[in-house]
């Protein structure tokens, strides 16, 4: 069996539309974030893939890709931070208590 | 000549300015008057020493010995703007007879403003006005902004000043300034002359296009050859192609430089309140009556005829130009006089004869021809300027004495002051046989000078200008007999009898008058002529008698008495006879009395033609249109955020849906655009 594109793409959608249900589903902010970064992952995996199957023998994907963790680790640890001063504010950590900015 | 001294005479006023405007509240009241007056004292030195070395020292920068020719001297000039080589606006100082002249006319009627002003401005218990350092200030600004017009090189820094001394004009009528009456006044002298300022720069604007200079120098450079006056060849291309009519475009049938000159004088108009923008002048009475003085009857109207005279080569290049200027000056010569006769308060008397006497030079320049006895007009118009302001000062300051020691401006409350006022009593006189042309009195020699020109002009016109100057006499001796005389003073109870003022303002009063008497002395014609050419070869005191023609001298002389003779009769003893008059020429003494409607007529204009026809329904296009348009789209803006603004809610996973159906929706949209 020869493992063609599709056999990467297909988990990787997947993967990414586990990530929008959950971000748009779930109230719990570190929930979020986690749907978040299950996102940026699928992301990372077609980087990978459409840089190994349509232009091998070049490094782009696979380095973009290696940024993108690098940038979804700090962006992590910034929304981390922002969650733990939310919890100091308010007590608890769901997303519908975190109104404060609307109209 | 060194520049130091013509530095100091325009800088020492603007120090003081400065200094008296921003710290003059700190000060006391008694040492901002000394300062203010100190300062003006230095001042007066200096310009009396620049003029002194102009006329008298002889040296070759000033006074060409052989041609017998003064000569103008530009002492320094400063390059202040320079846009293009071509377009350079300069500060300097030209010293020239007219300058020189005016230097020591403004210096020395300004110190005696600021020396009457101390005792003027305090109330009889010694309290002093309110804003009295203000006033300092604001009289050392108008010292300081006619100084700069007078010496300037250039028409544009004329300009400037020109302006400057309409601002502390405005100030200084506004002086008062929780006086409603002294507030539209001093609006309506600003916007009057405001309005003429506009003819001006238009003037400045055509002329300087035309001929490519600002400078006076170039302007105004004459020789002599062959006995006759010309134009020089150092007069700039522009002028001369100007003058010789070749290339320069015609418009609406004059010339440009007709044109140019017409506009500019219509600036001088303005200022010299002549027919028919002479309505600010006697509203601009209810400034303090030092400020009347200084500003509006010695030195800032006559600014006009400066104006006229410091242009008038270019003016003797276009008669049609002088002619305007003579019918100008001879309409409101004589509508001031008639208006003069009936006023009630003494000051708009004596601010309708300074539009006349001012009307008197502007006519004298108007008539003057160098073929005519060398140009006498020019000579006689400045040197009336010269007379005018020493004795129309003293009157003024005469006047302002009698309102201090009364409390009141109109001559119904005065009446036979003489024997409480004995040193008013005399100084006055005095100005009024000096305005009237009583010899050996100032006025005398300068208005005979003026008549024998006009004489030269035009039979018409001298008969005319002899008419006034008799009905000059007569308004003058009918309002000295209305305060000094008529009846017995009423001295109301409980209050003190008037009696003369502290020697602060007596003084002035007593310099002036001896200016006065003396004055028509001064050999102008040696001084002062349009080419700087001298009259005469050798001067002595006698010099302006011996010169006299007595046909014409006799015939003013004879006309003055008879207009004092006139309002001796009708004014010396209360009688009836000034009823009688008013009786047997009552709608002539009713239009006189409102001053010929002027003031109706543009009250009419402005409100109910230009505010009724065009402002108002300007105004309606602003109000509805413009501002509705803005109005609409505000509107509909506001009410569409209000509408969406539910979206904003706060709601960050409601936001993350609609990102995404929206995502959703452009790939679609996409995907349906590329099949």
């Amino acid at each position: 069996m020869e493992l063609t594109i599709l056999y990467y793409l297909i988990p990787s959608l997947f993967m990414f539309c586990c990530g929008v249900y959950g971000f748009v589903t779930r109230r719990n902010m570190i929930a979020m974030l986690i749907s978040l970064e299950l996102m940026l992952n699928s992301v990372d995996i077609n980087f990978v893939v459409f840089n190994r199957f349509l232009f091998p023998g070049e490094m782009e994907g696979m380095f973009f890709s290696l940024f993108a963790i690098a940038l979804a680790a700090a962006e992590t640890a910034l929304a981390i931070a922002i969650i733990i001063n939310v919890f100091r504010v308010s007590e608890n950590i769901d997303v519908r208590d975190v109104n404060k900015m609307k109209h | 000549m060194q520049p130091v001294i013509p530095i100091i005479i325009l800088a020492l006023p603007l120090a003081m300015f400065l200094f008296l405007g921003l710290c003059g509240h700190k000060l006391s009241h008694r040492m901002a008057g000394i300062l203010g007056t100190a300062g003006m004292g230095v001042t007066m030195t200096l310009a009396y020493i620049t003029a002194f070395t102009y006329f008298f020292s002889g040296s070759p920068e000033f006074i060409d010995a052989d041609a017998h020719t003064r000569l103008q001297a530009v002492i320094f000039n400063y390059d202040w703007l320079a846009f293009t080589p071509q377009l350079v606006i300069r500060l300097g100082f030209l010293l020239d007879p007219i300058s020189a002249l005016l230097l020591v006319v403004i210096t020395t009627i300004s110190f005696m403003v600021h020396l009457y002003s101390n005792g003027y401005m305090r109330d009889h218990h010694g309290v002093w006005e309110k804003g009295f350092q203000r006033f300092y200030a604001f009289l050392s600004l108008f010292s300081f902004s006619m100084l700069g017009l007078v010496v300037a090189t250039n028409i544009f820094q004329m300009y400037i000043f020109w302006e400057l001394v309409g601002a502390s004009s405005y100030l200084l009528i506004g002086f008062y300034y929780t006086k409603p009456s002294a507030v539209s006044a001093s609006k309506k002298a600003f916007i009057v002359t405001r309005f003429a300022d506009l003819g001006f720069l238009l003037g400045i604007l055509v002329l300087s296009f035309y001929t490519g200079t600002f400078n006076f120098t170039d302007f105004t450079s004459t020789e002599v050859a062959d006995g006759v006056y010309q134009i020089s060849e150092t007069t700039s291309a522009g002028i001369r192609d100007l003058i010789a009519n070749s290339t320069v475009p015609m418009f609406m049938g004059a010339s440009v430089l007709t044109w140019a000159l017409v506009l500019i004088f219509i600036g001088g108009m303005g200022k010299s309140a002549m027919l028919p923008l002479h309505i600010w002048l006697p509203d601009a009475m209810e400034g303090p009556t030092p400020v009347s003085a200084l500003i509006h009857a010695a030195t800032m109207v006559v600014a006009g005829v400066y104006l006229v005279a410091r242009l008038f080569p270019l003016y003797l290049m276009e008669p049609a130009a002088l002619d305007i200027v003579v019918v100008v000056g001879a309409l409101t010569a004589l509508y001031a006089a008639m208006v003069a006769c009936t006023q009630l308060d003494i000051k708009r008397v004596l601010a309708f004869s300074t539009i006349s006497q001012i009307a008197f030079m502007m006519v004298s320049l108007g008539v003057t021809r160098p073929e005519f006895h060398h140009g006498v007009g020019y000579m006689a118009g400045m040197f009336h300027l010269f007379t005018h302001a020493m004795f129309k000062a003293l009157l003024f300051l005469c006047a302002g004495a009698l309102i201090h020691a009364i409390g009141s401006n109109n001559y119904t409350d005065m009446h036979g002051l003489r024997k409480y006022m004995p040193i008013t009593h005399i100084t006055f006189l005095i100005g009024c046989l000096a305005i009237a042309g009583i010899i050996p009195f100032a006025g005398f020699f300068s208005k005979d000078e003026i008549l024998t020109a006009t004489m030269g002009y035009s039979t018409v016109w001298y008969i005319w200008m002899s008419l006034v100057a008799g009905l000059t006499a007569f308004y003058m001796f009918r309002l000295y007999y209305l305060i000094f005389w008529w009846k017995e003073h009423k001295v109301h109870e409980g209050h003190p009898a008037p009696h003369d003022q502290p020697w602060t303002m007596t003084l002035p009063l007593v310099i002036l008058a001896a200016i006065s008497c003396v004055a028509g002395f001064v050999p102008m014609g040696n001084l002062v002529t349009w080419n700087g050419h001298e009259m005469f070869d050798n001067v002595n005191f006698f010099t302006n008698l011996s010169a006299l023609n007595w046909q014409v001298a006799g015939m003013s002389l004879a006309i003055a008495i008879v207009g004092i003779l006139v309002a001796t009769v009708m004014y010396r003893k209360e009688n009836r006879y000034p009823q009688m008059m008013k009786q047997a020429l009552p709608r002539l003494w009713d239009w006189c009395f409102h001053r010929f409607y002027w003031d109706e007529l543009y009250q009419f204009i402005t409100h109910k033609i230009i505010f009724g026809c065009i402002s108002k329904p300007i105004a309606w296009f602003d109000r509805n249109v413009v501002d509705g348009t803005m109005n609409a789209m505000a509107f509909v803006t506001q009410r569409l955020s209000f509408a969406i603004r539910g979206l904003q809610s706060g709601n960050v996973q409601f936001y993350v849906w609609m990102y995404l159906i929206g995502a959703l929706l452009l790939g679609l949209i996409t995907a349906i655009c590329l099949i």
